[in-house]
């Protein structure tokens, strides 16, 4: 294991979690938009959307890993990716603002037809990202995306068999994970009939997934021979026959109602198929481009790793919080209780306090000033700021703006 | 430096963009749109915060009915947030690539880092939105600290690339490569990075304060004033009294480290085209033929600003090449703009203390409730304008004295389609975005265990 390798191995790590996380949120807009018209279709997007809203914006995050960590430690490669590739990407960046606004608005709907609209921008825009990432995706996976500042084909580039097989691959998976997770939500809520519903599009969506996959071998033998030819030997076919396991075992999991553990199946099939894919590739980034000449100085690889690995120490708890919250039914509708009665009731402050905070910050003001303003060195200015940021902490604490109002008069 | 490429051979051939300039217009848009939600993203939760804690100390339900209200307004803004600041990093590479590729093992460890302060805050709201009376009050109230924290950690990796382009350090140049790279050195050992983030940081406080306070204080002209309607108002208000007039002392400050650094992007700012010794200010007027027409020179003004000296001596824009200067009246109308406003925010803000120390009580004047409506719009105007200041007056670099804008830009063709699909998407985000607002200010008040029932089951 190469120092220059370990990023990549981060980002692929990154993009896996991006594919099982923020996938299956595409995949719940998918849903939404199959759902159809009627009571029983606003169930079913009700559902998806409510299971998705507290973790979407944790789960987009991941590209945006993805995203620095490769132009931090692959600078070349992500210039040349990002403007061969220009045409895909904006449109994945135009579908994630459209899904992310309809999270904002969904809040603050109150009729059918408010809905029904914010819906189905929500979930055309779930079917363009993951395509437009997918046929990205396809594009370097079939060697399209030669090294320099917009070198290859604006359009063949990410219209061609390869992208267009793996950008429905995208859309297929991502719907299959959603149905795998939204059963499995569905118990949880103890709704029979959502269970049964998602069950039955879980299977069907993972059966197309299956088929695609099977089918793209073919595709990849004629449109990107050296890819197909790897991945069919060692040790690509180990991740193939790794994911086409976990695909068939999720199948069985969900046939028999076992969708908490079918969670972790179908993220593993689909986690292996992008591993299928690095390891294929490895160790070529792009056409004359290896991974290790597109690496970074060693100094910021360092650097990376130990931001990441620092990062992860923190994000990795955080993460499983939000999870654990999400997964035991802590935000299910329905589980809230009243507030407690009230608090203590006692003063924050005593009477004497706001006076000898006011005189802190007048001091703090004035120190400020004369170390900003007027001295000169560096150490100063340090202090300086210091002491201002300290006069508008303690002038809040000052002003009482809580106790203030009361004293303005009567409720009107 | 003339003819810099990148790292390998992406640059190796120039590209042709005739779009530059839309390719630059695009930048400021998503920019503008993204920066004032990054002002609530730094300094809302810490204002909901505020009120959950004065609930939990006082027990008193109009703090958890406001800190709840306020909170469904703090989700929508940040999602809006996740997605323009989304874009922002695409156009690193769909706009620059060759900035990006060039660069990127300099600078990119900011916004790798950046990375991590996001998922602090995308997962922590997450938790404490619906978290709301289901979680106990004391974990409710932590789950939103981080948050808070990770703002500030989150602006303070973004605005240390910023002042890294505008300062640039930690590599060295060896014919046309980039070598002897040090990253952290380049980010945090920058001195432009510290007024740049105190300023911006401070900038957040006032931005989010005054918006917040506006729509109460038209309330109040409205008639609606009850107790709720003055607690919202005041709380944010105070804030950004306090923290406007010290802006204006960061922002002098800035200035200052602006002089020392960036001696075009001052002569841009001032329409100075002459090197001057005891070079006087001018107010308003309009730069052409090398200098300030119809402006009110105030003199040895500049030098004593900038360099605390009558008579220092400060860089005209003829010491460098024409070719080399920014585009003088774009930034000399966007700095004044935002001094001017600035200003005026904190005289606002000292009349609100004044009244608040000797009158033991709020302004009553209506007059003081038009000029806090006006202040909430006008805190954006002065805010978007600061950033037209830094960023047009750095042209024509994209790194400072080192890389031209134009060698960064794409060769990719479709510029103008991109730039037409995003304005009417943003002008969509715009629509949606006061569409929200409005509806979720219109829902009743009423008491809590009810309350959003909205998030709960819709959102």
């Amino acid at each position: 294991m190469h120092l220059y390798a370990l990023p990549l191995i981060f980002a692929m790590t990154g993009l896996a979690l991006y594919v099982v996380l923020g996938g299956a949120d595409f995949g719940a807009g998918i849903w939404q938009l199959t759902a159809g018209a009627g009571e029983d279709a606003g169930r079913l997007r009700d559902h998806a959307h409510d299971a998705m809203a507290p973790v979407w914006e944790a789960n987009h995050v991941w590209l945006i890993f993805v995203l620095t960590v490769v132009w931090t430690a692959y600078p070349t490669a992500f210039g040349s990716i990002a403007s061969t590739l220009s045409v895909p990407l904006f449109i994945a960046a135009i579908g994630i603002i459209l899904r992310g606004v309809t999270y904002a608005l969904r809040s603050g709907i109150s009729t059918a037809k408010e809905k029904r609209t914010v819906d189905g921008v929500f979930a055309i825009s779930s079917l363009l990202t993951p395509f437009a990432l997918g046929a990205a995706a396809g594009g370097i996976a079939s060697r399209r995306v030669p090294v320099g500042n917009a070198a290859g084909h604006l359009f063949s580039s990410w219209l061609n068999p390869t992208s267009i097989m793996i950008g429905a691959l995208a859309v297929v998976v991502s719907a299959y994970l959603a149905a795998v997770y939204l059963s499995a939500d569905a118990v949880r809520l103890g709704d029979s009939w959502l269970e049964r519903q998602f069950r039955a599009r879980a299977l069907i969506a993972g059966s197309i997934a299956g088929a695609i996959a099977i089918g793209g071998l073919f595709v990849l033998h004629g449109d990107a021979y050296s890819l197909y030819s790897r991945l069919v030997s060692a040790p690509g076919l180990i991740a193939l026959i790794g994911s086409a396991s976990a695909g068939l075992l999720t199948l069985a999991l969900v046939g028999r109602h076992r969708y908490e553990s079918a969670r972790y199946s179908a993220a593993l099939a689909v986690a292996a198929i992008i591993a299928g894919w690095a390891l294929a590739q490895q160790p070529v980034l792009l056409p004359g481009l290896t991974i290790a000449r597109a690496a970074a100085p060693h100094e910021t690889l360092v650097l990376v790793v130990v931001a990441v690995l620092a990062g992860a120490a923190i994000l990795f708890p955080s993460l499983a919080l939000l999870y654990g919250l999400l997964l035991r039914g802590r935000f299910d509708p329905s589980t809230e209780f009243p507030p407690p009665p009230p608090g203590s009731g006692g003063a924050v402050l005593s009477a004497s306090t706001p006076g000898l905070l006011a005189r802190f910050a007048c001091g703090c003001l004035i120190a400020g000033t004369g170390l900003l303003t007027i001295a000169d060195s560096a150490e100063a200015h340090a202090v300086g700021v210091l002491c201002l940021l300290a006069f508008i902490v303690l002038g809040f604490g000052a002003m009482q703006p809580t106790e203030i109002v009361s004293a303005g008069g009567e409720d009107r | 430096v003339g003819s810099l490429v990148g790292i390998a051979s992406l640059s190796a051939t120039p590209v042709h963009q005739a779009y530059l300039l839309q390719a630059r217009q695009m930048q400021a848009l998503s920019f503008s749109v993204h920066i004032p939600l990054v002002c609530f993203g730094i300094a809302f939760p810490a204002m909901v915060l505020f009120v959950e804690w004065r609930y939990l100390r006082t027990g008193d339900e109009l703090y958890l009915m406001l800190a709840r209200r306020w909170s469904k307004v703090l989700v929508a803004l940040f999602a809006v947030g996740v997605i323009t600041g989304t874009i922002l990093s695409f156009e690193m590479g769909l706009l620059w690539p060759n900035f990006t590729a060039t660069f990127g093992s300099v600078f990119g460890l900011g916004f790798a880092i950046e990375g991590f302060s996001f998922f602090m805050e995308a997962i922590f709201i997450g938790i404490y939105v619906y978290g709301w009376g289901r979680l106990s009050p004391r974990a409710h109230f932590a789950s939103g600290v981080p948050v808070v924290i990770a703002g500030f950690t989150g602006s303070l990796m973004v605005i240390a690339v910023n002042a890294w382009m505008n300062h640039p350090s930690g590599f060295r140049l060896r014919g046309l490569h980039v070598v002897d790279i040090h990253p952290l050195a380049a980010l945090f050992g920058n001195r432009y990075l510290w007024h740049e983030l105190i300023h911006m940081y401070l900038a957040g406080y006032i931005v989010a304060g005054f918006l917040v306070a506006a729509p109460y204080a038209l309330g109040r002209l409205k008639g609606r004033w009850g107790r709720y309607e003055r607690t919202a108002f005041a709380i944010p208000l105070t804030i950004a009294a306090l923290a406007a007039p010290v802006q204006v002392l960061v922002g002098d400050w800035a200035a200052r480290d602006v002089a020392t650094t960036q001696p075009i992007k001052l002569a841009a700012i001032e329409g100075l085209y002459k090197t001057t010794r005891g070079a006087p200010e001018h107010l308003l007027g309009w730069y052409t033929g090398d200098q300030v027409k119809y402006g009110i020179a105030i003199p040895h003004a500049l030098s004593l600003l900038a360099f605390h000296s009558w008579n220092a001596e400060v860089r005209g824009l003829e010491s460098v090449p024409a070719s080399d200067r920014p585009p003088v009246n774009v930034v000399r109308l966007a700095f004044q703009t935002m001094v001017g406003i600035g200003t005026l925010l904190a005289v606002l803000g000292i009349i609100y203390l004044v009244v608040r120390v000797r009158r033991k009580r709020l302004p009553e004047s209506l007059w003081f409730f038009r000029a806090v409506v006006v202040a909430g719009p006008a805190s954006l105007v002065a805010l978007v304008a600061g950033w037209v200041t830094t960023e047009v007056g750095r042209q024509p670099w994209v790194v400072y004295g080192v890389m031209h804008t134009s060698q960064a830009v794409t060769g990719a063709g479709g510029v103008p389609v991109g730039y037409a699909t995003l304005v009417v998407v943003y002008l969509g985000v715009l629509v949606a975005v006061a569409w929200i607002l409005r509806r979720l200010a219109r829902a009743p008040l009423r008491p809590q265990g009810s309350a959003p029932s909205t998030i709960i089951t819709g959102g």
